[in-house]
């Protein structure tokens, strides 16, 4: 790494860097810093005669809001249910294909595809197979004699979330197979060696050698995996556009259908909310995950 | 014992592909069903009647040849501006240390934790300000500021792979820190710099929030904006809606498996959203 500094350089730096920081800044720091400020205002889309200052008025009516906290609980349901099965099938996925085996690189290709989709499509996709008159899930549970007659999955409020949670697992294990894959390779060889000349099994070695060496890794998956889950509207919204009766939906839709209403003050608001339930989970998962460690 | 472990994981590995691949099946047989078929019971499993007749429509009765155009045309420039912004940023990224460096990539990790639809509205307000509304090139704008931090960050990785000896070589036989960027690194760094390419053509080919929210012209809309518009309450046309489904995914499949490896890679160095 070079760290002489002269003026030439500077420029250069400069120069290099000044694109993008421009796009970011203009399209992705001063909207978000405006959003925030706007939450503190009435700013109707449909009414932009006036624009007063309220104080905290918007954050008054939206955790007024019934539908608000519905969201909130839903959320925790949507991100703690899809990353339960996402993380323990991903980690059977991985230990699986640890090992090198012919054909492993084209399984790996073919399991792969799911991410080439939009969560727009998935949700699609997810839609069609559990519709409640014509879809395949429906058929193959009474073909298998599992059920006796067709269910309207996303007609019904309990069905809507498992539905919507089963199609988001279905798009997640990959992830979690590739990164904790990736996680295994970088447990040295030698600390295997000298486990299994002190004897060690097989699930002794996995319990005392791997997962203490992939732990900090883990921790950091499992962090980024529930923020993404969490921001991950996409596929609610075309599979069941948060109904029936607002029964899937999550945080960021709910904030969606705020933006497209037109309020943006509550939109802000919920942005703002949003933020800050990030961060103090973030901020609380670190410690936890660090405590953990040093214990 | 073994075998029984080895038929134990062809089992489960086998089970696992099956369900991963089920719905891409079942989407392109719904897609290649007459109308009638696909709303029948009981279900066929494979189409009695095959019929191109739902791709027919997407091109007569929808406009869908020119969505994929516009598509295309607001992928490729945005991937195309946002890989030099990265090839640009990245090299000094890994390259020199200067104040504000640090702060810098915070600043680019941190829009890939928050979704950017958390500033829609405003943003809204803002491409209004600019007029840039119904325009594919007021969309490719934002996508590049959206792609930007991946780019930069990435390309920074695959910079730090190339040793810093091949860039000195050529500026020792007089060449400057640019040319000999052009002439020696970015060769080397090519597959990597077509992988940013793609990925980044990618995510903007899918994306939807931005696009439903600043386009509703019909000659600016792009494949997601078009397909958002076919679902309707109660009623949607699944043979169109399979058909568009099997188009609008088929590039991506293609470009993503031929940059697998690098998508993997970016990951891990939480250069891009899973």
């Amino acid at each position: 790494m070079n760290r002489t500094f002269t003026v030439r350089r500077a420029r250069f730096i400069a120069l290099c860097l000044l694109p993008g920081v421009v796009f970011v800044v203009l399209f992705t720091y001063y909207p978000m810093i405006r959003g925030a400020v706007i939450a503190f205002q009435r700013y109707n889309l449909f009414d932009l005669t006036s624009t007063p200052f309220v104080g905290l008025e918007n954050f008054r009516v939206v955790l007024g809001e019934d539908r608000f906290w519905t969201a909130l609980r839903n959320t925790g349901t949507w991100v703690a249910v899809s990353l339960f099965f996402q993380f323990f099938l991903g980690f059977g996925l991985a230990l699986l294909l640890r090992r090198h085996f012919r054909g492993r690189g084209l399984y790996q290709a073919w399991v792969f595809f799911p991410w080439a989709m939009s969560g727009f499509l998935i949700g699609l996709l997810w839609r069609w197979m559990f519709n409640g008159q014509f879809g395949v899930i429906n058929d193959l549970l009474l073909k298998a004699g599992i059920i006796d007659g067709r269910i309207g999955f996303l007609a019904t409020p309990g069905w809507a979330m498992t539905s919507v949670i089963v199609a988001n697992i279905w798009y997640g294990v990959t992830f979690f197979a590739i990164m904790i894959m990736a996680a295994l390779q970088s447990v040295p060889k030698e600390l295997y060696e000298a486990a299994s000349v002190d004897g060690a099994s097989r699930l002794r070695q996995f319990w005392h050698v791997t997962l203490p060496h992939i732990r900090p890794t883990l921790a950091l998956i499992v962090l980024l995996r529930i923020i993404w889950i969490l921001n991950f509207p996409d596929l609610i919204y075309s599979m069941t556009g948060g109904g029936p009766a607002g029964s899937t939906d999550i945080i960021t839709t709910f904030l969606i259908q705020q933006v497209i209403g037109g309020d943006y003050g509550r939109a802000g608001a919920v942005g703002l909310l949003i933020l800050g339930l990030l961060l103090a989970f973030s901020v609380f998962y670190l410690n936890a995950t660090r405590f953990e460690k040093a214990r | 014992m073994r075998r029984l472990a080895l038929a134990a994981k062809v089992v489960v590995l086998g089970a696992w592909l099956l369900i991963t691949l089920f719905p891409l099946y079942w989407i392109v047989v719904t897609s290649l069903k007459p109308k009638p078929e696909i709303f029948s019971v009981p279900l066929r499993y494979w189409p009695a009647n095959p019929t191109f007749e739902h791709y027919a429509e997407l091109f007569s009765f929808a406009d869908f040849g020119a969505y994929l155009l516009n598509s295309l045309l607001v992928s490729l420039a945005a991937a195309a501006a946002v890989t030099a912004i990265g090839v640009l940023g990245g090299y000094t990224l890994a390259r020199f240390a200067f104040p504000g460096r640090g702060m810098l990539m915070l600043a680019f990790l941190v829009t890939q934790m928050i979704p950017l639809f958390i500033a829609l509205g405003p943003l809204y307000l803002l491409m209004s300000d600019l007029d840039l509304l119904n325009r594919l090139s007021g969309l490719m704008l934002v996508y590049v500021a959206m792609l930007v931090p991946f780019a930069t960050i990435i390309m920074r990785g695959f910079y730090e792979r190339v040793p810093v000896a091949l860039e000195e070589a050529a500026q020792v036989d007089g060449a400057s820190r640019l040319v000999a960027m052009v002439r020696v690194v970015i060769p080397v760094m090519l597959p990597g710099i077509a992988a940013t390419f793609i990925f980044a053509f990618v995510q903007c080919w899918n994306e939807l929030f931005l696009a439903i929210t600043f386009i509703d012209s019909e000659d600016a809309k792009t494949i997601p904006v078009a397909m958002n518009s076919f679902i309707t309450q109660y009623d949607i046309d699944w043979g169109s809606m399979a058909a568009a489904t099997v188009v609008s995914v088929v590039p991506t499949l293609v470009l993503f498996a031929a940059i697998r490896r690098y998508i993997v890679e970016g990951l891990t160095a939480g250069a891009v959203k899973g």
